[in-house]
């Protein structure tokens, strides 16, 4: 870090106080989980000495396009600047409600932030969002998540560390790995019989016959790009499920781990993308990292709500053609049905196979006759019981023909 | 050349581009600091219409590069033109040329078939490179990108290495299909371009759309705005506010209020689902339509 003070400093003639002051600055970013190298650092200072540093206004939206790496970021900057250059407010981490970025101007009120700092900004395709009510927090991004720690409102928090258990993990990574096996294997066999019909590449076979003197004797085809298939997993951690949850979660990790392409999201009121802490290959570290992604898990259910998050925020980008979702829920949600069907309607359009695990399908005489289950049937290709891994392992066949 | 901020928006105004308040300020930075950027943002809010109004405002021309999964560098950088290259082989050997001639000609630079990005960096003239919806492109030519953008230079093996004799200036455009790596924003100026405010809207349909009134354009803005808060499947963008406009001018509309038939029957210029289209019922609108007044 000196080193980049000194690197500051011997940048073009600005008063050392003010660069002083950017490198202040550029720590207060990288705290709020910026991410800032050495040569941005470098070029501030050179914006600083230009024209562009001369008014408030010109140098906020320059280094807002400088350090500005995502949407979120775009964002918060506002706030930070100002807090930072301008002295309005003192507070070097800021707290954002989705209300506050329309009046993230020079003028914004600075929010009353609770003592403690934490990050959070929601944001095009971000990793979490919820009720307009709730607090939002950022996941994925593990320096901002650091700061972020418990907070007071949660009063249930779900321990995940109390469910590694080796044994289990063991049992449910091999499972998520005969899984992945089965799943792959099937689509190479769909593809050698599509290999039939192979077109011929002209482009290909001319360049690889140039040796020949341009005789065509090996031909090349064009074969379709391979896609592999992509499972996206929503599991319902509401208090009503917590029988499971450990259960599922370990499955989680393994399908993470050994599946190609595979993505994981924790919902209860909110929605929560879990992937990146998930693909920790440490199942301590990992459930460590989910423990506090999950707050508030083992509460009320909103499923409608929570699908709506992922079909505005996520689908875009982790859905695609070939992806399968598997929704693990009781169906016992606590708001509209209609408005879990609609949201199931749109997510049908979007991806190739929707399966709905349902715990309680298990037990002796129950009946899917919850609300929300029953506006969730009519989009569903699988609905099958799983309360433990033992029936998981059980469904092997029918997820393997997905 | 360095402009001020005032000077770049006015120059993009006449290009007929209408700015926000920090993009001339990122385009100012691009000319200091040599950057790329990336600019995130909904579909039709104008994203690629940056790249044309900054290439008219330097007049230095376009060359635009499309991304698509499974865009490779053959399609994106260069191509050998095997066609040629054969058939001068052919007339070659006819002629009895020697080998090493032969094989020196046909890997020339007469046979290279340029794709945007070594033009891009062949011209001397400074072009704006466009690098539109680059999160369509597979992981693997990010990576290639990267590594373009930081030396602006290719090494194609039969001809040697191919050095910028001008730093193009860079555009890249998101739609945020597939998150971008970090590198890569790290490596570009970021912008991120939002709806615009009634106030930003009506300046771009007059700058726009011909013939317009004043009155019109401004109603057309607020009514744009009421629409965007409804709960759509897609949201109109710019793009779809200048169809309506155009078309209601086409038609003969002076003021929404004078004839609100014929504006509820064009709405279907800014809805493109069967959902959205259903949700916005002759209630909606009209009480859209009284808001604007």
């Amino acid at each position: 870090m000196r080193g980049e003070q000194q690197r500051i400093l011997d940048a073009p003639a600005v008063g050392e106080l003010a660069l002083t002051q950017l490198f202040d600055f550029t720590h207060t970013l990288r705290r709020n989980a910026f991410t800032i190298g050495l040569k941005e650092s470098e070029d501030a200072a050179r914006v600083l000495a230009s024209a562009v540093g001369t008014r408030a206004v010109t140098l906020r939206a320059a280094l807002k396009a400088l350090f500005c790496a995502r949407r979120s970021d775009w964002d918060k900057f506002d706030n930070l600047f100002d807090a930072h250059w301008l002295g309005r407010g003192v507070r070097r981490v800021v707290k954002m409600t989705p209300h506050a970025r329309a009046s993230a101007t020079a003028t914004a009120r600075w929010p009353q932030a609770p003592e403690g700092p934490r990050v959070q900004a929601p944001g095009i395709g971000e990793l979490i969002s919820g009720s307009d009510s709730g607090p939002l927090q950022k996941p994925g991004e593990a320096r901002g998540r650091m700061e972020g720690a418990s907070r007071a409102e949660h009063l249930a928090e779900t321990d995940f560390r109390k469910i590694a258990d080796p044994q289990a993990i063991a049992e449910a990574h091999a499972l998520a790995a005969r899984l992945a096996r089965k799943m792959r294997s099937r689509l190479t066999r769909r593809k050698r019989a599509q290999r039939k019909r192979a077109r011929l590449d002209m482009r290909r076979t001319i360049r690889r016959n140039i040796c020949h003197g341009g005789v065509p004797i090996d031909l090349m085809w064009r074969s379709r790009k391979h896609k592999p298939l992509r499972l996206v997993l929503l599991l319902d951690v509401s208090g009503s499920m917590s029988l499971y949850t450990s259960v599922f979660v370990r499955f989680m990790h393994g399908v993470l781990d050994h599946f190609r392409e595979a993505e994981a999201f924790l919902f209860h009121t909110r929605l929560a993308h879990v992937s990146a802490a998930m693909r920790e290959k440490d199942v301590g570290r990992a459930l460590e990292r989910l423990t506090l992604l999950a707050q508030g898990a083992g509460g009320g259910t909103r499923i409608g709500e929570s699908l709506a998050t992922f079909n505005r925020w996520h689908a875009p980008t982790v859905i695609h053609s070939r992806t399968c979702v598997l929704i693990i829920s009781d169906g016992y949600d606590t708001g509209p049905a209609a408005a879990l069907a609609a949201e199931m309607r749109r997510l049908r359009r979007r991806c190739r196979r929707i399966v709905w695990l349902n715990p309680m399908l298990g037990w002796e005489g129950y009946q899917p006759i919850a609300q929300g289950m029953q506006a969730a049937l009519p989009y569903l290709d699988l609905f099958a019981p799983a309360h433990n891994l033992r029936s998981l392992a059980a469904l092997e066949p029918y997820l393997a023909r997905l | 050349m360095t402009m001020t901020r005032e000077q770049i928006s006015e120059r993009l105004a006449a290009t007929g581009y209408v700015a926000d308040r920090e993009l001339p300020i990122a385009l100012q930075l691009m000319e200091l600091l040599g950057r790329p950027l990336l600019i995130e943002g909904e579909a039709g809010v104008g994203k690629t219409e940056v790249a044309k109004a900054l290439a008219q405002l330097h007049g230095s021309p376009l060359i635009r590069l499309q991304c698509y999964e499974g865009l490779d560098q053959s399609t994106a950088l260069y191509e050998w033109n095997y066609q040629r290259q054969l058939l001068a082989i052919r007339a070659r050997e006819v002629a009895g040329a020697d080998a090493d001639s032969v094989e020196r000609d046909i890997f020339s630079a007469r046979f290279l078939l340029e794709r945007p990005l070594l033009a891009a960096i062949r011209r001397d003239d400074r072009p704006v490179l466009l690098i539109d919806e680059v999160d369509r492109a597979d992981e693997e030519f990010e990576a290639f990108l990267l590594e373009l953008l930081s030396d602006f230079q290719v090494s194609i093996p039969e001809l040697g290495t191919v050095t910028a004799k001008s730093i193009p200036r860079v555009v890249l455009t998101s739609n945020n299909t597939r998150e971008l790596s970090d590198a890569l924003r790290r490596r570009c100026l970021y912008h991120y371009l939002d709806y615009p405010d009634a106030e930003r809207e009506t300046r771009i349909i007059l700058a726009r759309v011909p013939g317009i009134a004043h009155v019109l354009a401004g109603q057309i803005a607020r009514m744009l705005e009421g629409v965007r808060k409804e709960e759509l499947r897609k949201v109109p963008g710019v793009a779809e506010t200048l169809d309506w406009a155009a078309a209601l001018v086409g038609l003969g509309v002076k003021n929404l209020h004078d004839d609100r038939e014929t504006a509820h029957e064009t709405l279907r210029c800014l809805l493109k689902t069967q959902e959205d289209r259903a949700r916005l019922t002759r209630e909606v609108t009209a009480r859209l339509f009284g808001n604007v007044a």
